[in-house]
């Protein structure tokens, strides 16, 4: 792999990380909304920038996946959810926003200590790719355990899923990443559809996922 | 062997994908429970006829001795759960819990599990297996929320969630066992075909099979049920129809299993990775007797029999990551007989609580009186969950327990507190809901007889006279395992 395309490759998915921490600290729905799908953006960018280095035709339909669905549809669906039921101000986090800081560098830190170890045979950038995927991964399960909202969680849910994409397209000829993007693309639709019900059945008067388990001690 | 013009794995997954779009147009619930029963008892007889006649192993799918057990398993739990479906969602829909829109939903869903755990079973490719589970979780999250309660909606989201990260987790480990095989397989689609990973895996990076084996571990694992993962399956047991408790307890937690003991052996193979037994052994004792102890606080039927699985799985987990050809045919052993035993007890839950109009442990009360042949069946049912002679599960909770004397005396200890601790709870309430004064529900039940009575059937015969034929390949699995 040339110079070139080699710091390409190494910024986009640094961006992607980037991108991870600053959802980490948003603290409005609407502004974390916006700033996943600039994520889905760098993330597109960056698998296609793989299809064009590996010459692998078949990740630039994950790369338009990854921006028509998660750039576009999923984000507006959740701004016009969000907006009806009014919840824009509603992202609070259950632990502060400076150890959630701190608890994210201390997982991206791992992940780079035991990936740059392991993976000592694979070449420099699989390995980087490999290291930045699995912080992604890590910083969206990460939010997904600080955030209350189950808009939120969905969020965390996707921006794990980015990571995971990255790491499947980063594999150099991995087969079936086209049809684990549809898969997944499905599941987030899925999660969506869940957000949509809950406001349908008007059963919750919040989608506040501590809510959900009020029942909890009567039911065991 | 193999018949020319014949493919039982083609027939077995095209059949529920075919059915699941025709049950999906049928308007009338009583054909369409038929065309379910029917459809599931040829994929049951298609399933068995894998023994003998088995079509090439190609890239994408793959039938071998291991896996041909779990398919005719689940075939077969797949089949008798219709049967019983079809007496319990008639119910359903005369108390007006369920419409017939509701059930053309289901009944599509329910083929479209089928098809999704058949296709997990026999993927001969990492990638479609995992798209296979994934598939599976997304049916039965539908399933669990379809009375579109409170409690429903939140035992499905949060069954959604905690699936979801399991999930990513298992493809993340996925990945790595591509990237792995990359440098020795070659690119493409060869990185993670199972035949061709198996050969070749002596050669793979040991470091990076150990870190995916991780992720394999926890995000199946999730799936399995493994304590600190369970979270999600307690409540989806509870809140869903009966008939999709018995699918998930009986089935999907086996496909689970049985993926994370693919890529066992695949560790297995592989001299300088990590062995994985230890972590398998430490998290199924963890669920045992985490399990075992929260059994006595549940108020709930079918979330004390939820536990029940949780603790189950944990035993299975445990012999199979034991190892040695003795604990792993108690370990299949034991998964048959869990699977048989606790879809029998969830049938039998399901009409009870149709009686009773209830799922609260206390107001169940002397079964044995009101309802005669529901209460024997609990009683059975629970005396062989709990591992009392002579039922099969005994026999296999004592293969584990022997097993496991004869190389760990302190392992052995720990099963057995937990297996005690487990009984006690059983037992405790199991008198409150079959002896003592009955409480209204005298109603005589429409229950169907013959599942429940096929599967304690089975479970005895294994406890009194295992088939030899049965012995045999199971004793040959056991030996491929290692």
């Amino acid at each position: 792999m040339t110079g070139l395309s080699f710091d390409v490759s190494h910024f986009l998915a640094g961006a992607l990380v980037l991108v991870s921490f600053i959802l980490l600290y948003q603290t409005r729905l609407l502004a974390l909304i916006n700033i996943f799908a600039i994520q889905a953006v760098v993330l597109s960018l960056s698998v296609a920038w793989q299809a064009f280095v590996q010459d692998a035709p078949h990740l630039y339909i994950t790369a338009a996946i990854a921006f028509l669905f998660k750039a576009l549809i999923i984000p507006i669906a959740l701004h016009r959810i969000i907006v009806r039921l009014g919840i824009q101000r509603d992202a609070e986090n259950v632990v502060g926003i400076g150890p959630t800081m701190l608890a994210g560098l201390a997982l991206v830190a791992l992940s780079i200590v035991v990936m740059l170890r392991i993976a000592g045979d694979a070449d420099a950038l699989a390995r980087e790719d490999l290291a930045f995927a699995l912080s992604v991964v890590l910083l969206g399960l990460l939010m997904m355990v600080v955030r209350r909202n189950a808009v939120s969680m969905v969020i965390g849910f996707m921006s794990l899923e980015n990571g995971l994409i990255l790491a499947a397209a980063g594999a150099k000829g991995m087969p079936l990443v086209v049809e684990i993007s549809v898969g997944f693309s499905v599941l987030v639709a899925f999660t969506v559809i869940g957000v949509f019900l809950f406001r349908i059945s008007e059963r919750f008067d919040t989608v506040d996922a501590q809510a959900l388990d009020r029942f909890q001690g009567d039911r065991q | 062997m193999s018949l020319p013009g014949y493919d039982g794995v083609t027939a077995i997954l095209a059949l529920p994908a075919a059915t699941a779009l025709i049950v999906a147009l049928i308007p009338s619930y009583r054909v369409s429970a038929m065309v379910n029963v029917i459809s599931s008892l040829a994929t049951f007889l298609i399933a068995v006829s894998l023994f003998s006649f088995r079509p090439a192993n190609g890239p994408y799918f793959l039938v071998d001795d291991l896996n041909v057990v779990f398919i005719v398993l689940n075939t077969f739990v797949a089949f008798t759960t219709s049967v019983f479906s079809a007496s319990y969602i008639a119910h359903e829909i005369e108390t007006g819990r369920l419409t017939p829109m509701h059930l053309r939903f289901y009944h599509a869903m329910y083929q479209v599990l089928l098809f999704a755990m058949n296709l997990a079973l026999t993927a001969n490719n990492i990638g479609l297996m995992w798209v296979a589970i994934e598939m599976a979780t997304l049916t039965t999250v539908a399933m669990v929320g379809i009375y579109r309660t409170q409690e429903a909606i939140e035992a499905a989201w949060k069954y959604f969630i905690l699936g979801s990260v399991g999930i990513a987790l298992a493809l993340f480990g996925t990945i790595l066992v591509y990237m792995a095989a990359r440098p020795v397989v070659g690119e493409g689609l060869d990185g993670m075909v199972w035949t061709i990973l198996m050969q070749r895996v002596s050669e793979f990076d040991p470091a990076l099979l150990d870190l995916a084996f991780v992720f394999l571990m926890l995000g199946y694992g999730t799936k399995v049920g493994l304590a600190p993962l369970h979270a999600w399956l307690p409540d989806a047991h509870a809140e869903g129809p009966t008939p999709i408790s018995a699918v998930l307890s009986g089935l999907l937690l086996n496909v689970a299993l049985y993926a994370v003991l693919r890529f066992k052996l695949l560790l297995d193979a592989n001299a300088h990775a990590i062995a994985p037994g230890p972590l398998m052994a430490t998290l199924g004792l963890v669920s045992l007797i985490f399990a075992a102890f929260m059994l006595y606080r549940r108020r709930d039927i079918k979330r004390m029999f939820a536990f029940s699985s949780i603790e189950h799985m944990g035993i299975i987990v445990f012999a199979f990551g034991m190892g040695g050809a003795l604990a792993n045919f108690a370990g299949l052993l034991h998964m048959t007989m869990h699977s048989l035993t606790k879809s029998a007890i969830f049938f039998t839950v399901g009409h009870i609580a149709q009686v009773k109009r209830t799922q609260k442990i206390a107001d169940i009360t002397g079964l044995t009186v009101s309802q005669p042949w529901l209460g024997w069946s609990l009683v059975i049912g629970v005396f062989a969950i709990a591992g009392l002679p002579p039922l099969g599960v005994f026999m296999s909770e004592f293969l584990v327990v022997t097993s496991t004397f004869a190389r760990s005396p302190i392992l052995a200890l720990l099963l057995v507190f937990g297996l005690i601790v487990a009984f006690g709870a059983l037992m405790l309430r199991l008198q409150g809901m079959a002896f003592g004064e009955p409480t209204g529900g005298d109603k005589p039940s429409t229950a169907s007889s013959l599942p429940i009575g096929a599967h304690l059937g089975l479970v005895l015969l294994a406890g009194i006279y295992p088939p030899p034929p049965l012995v045999a390949w199971f004793q040959h699995v056991a030996a491929m395992l290692r």
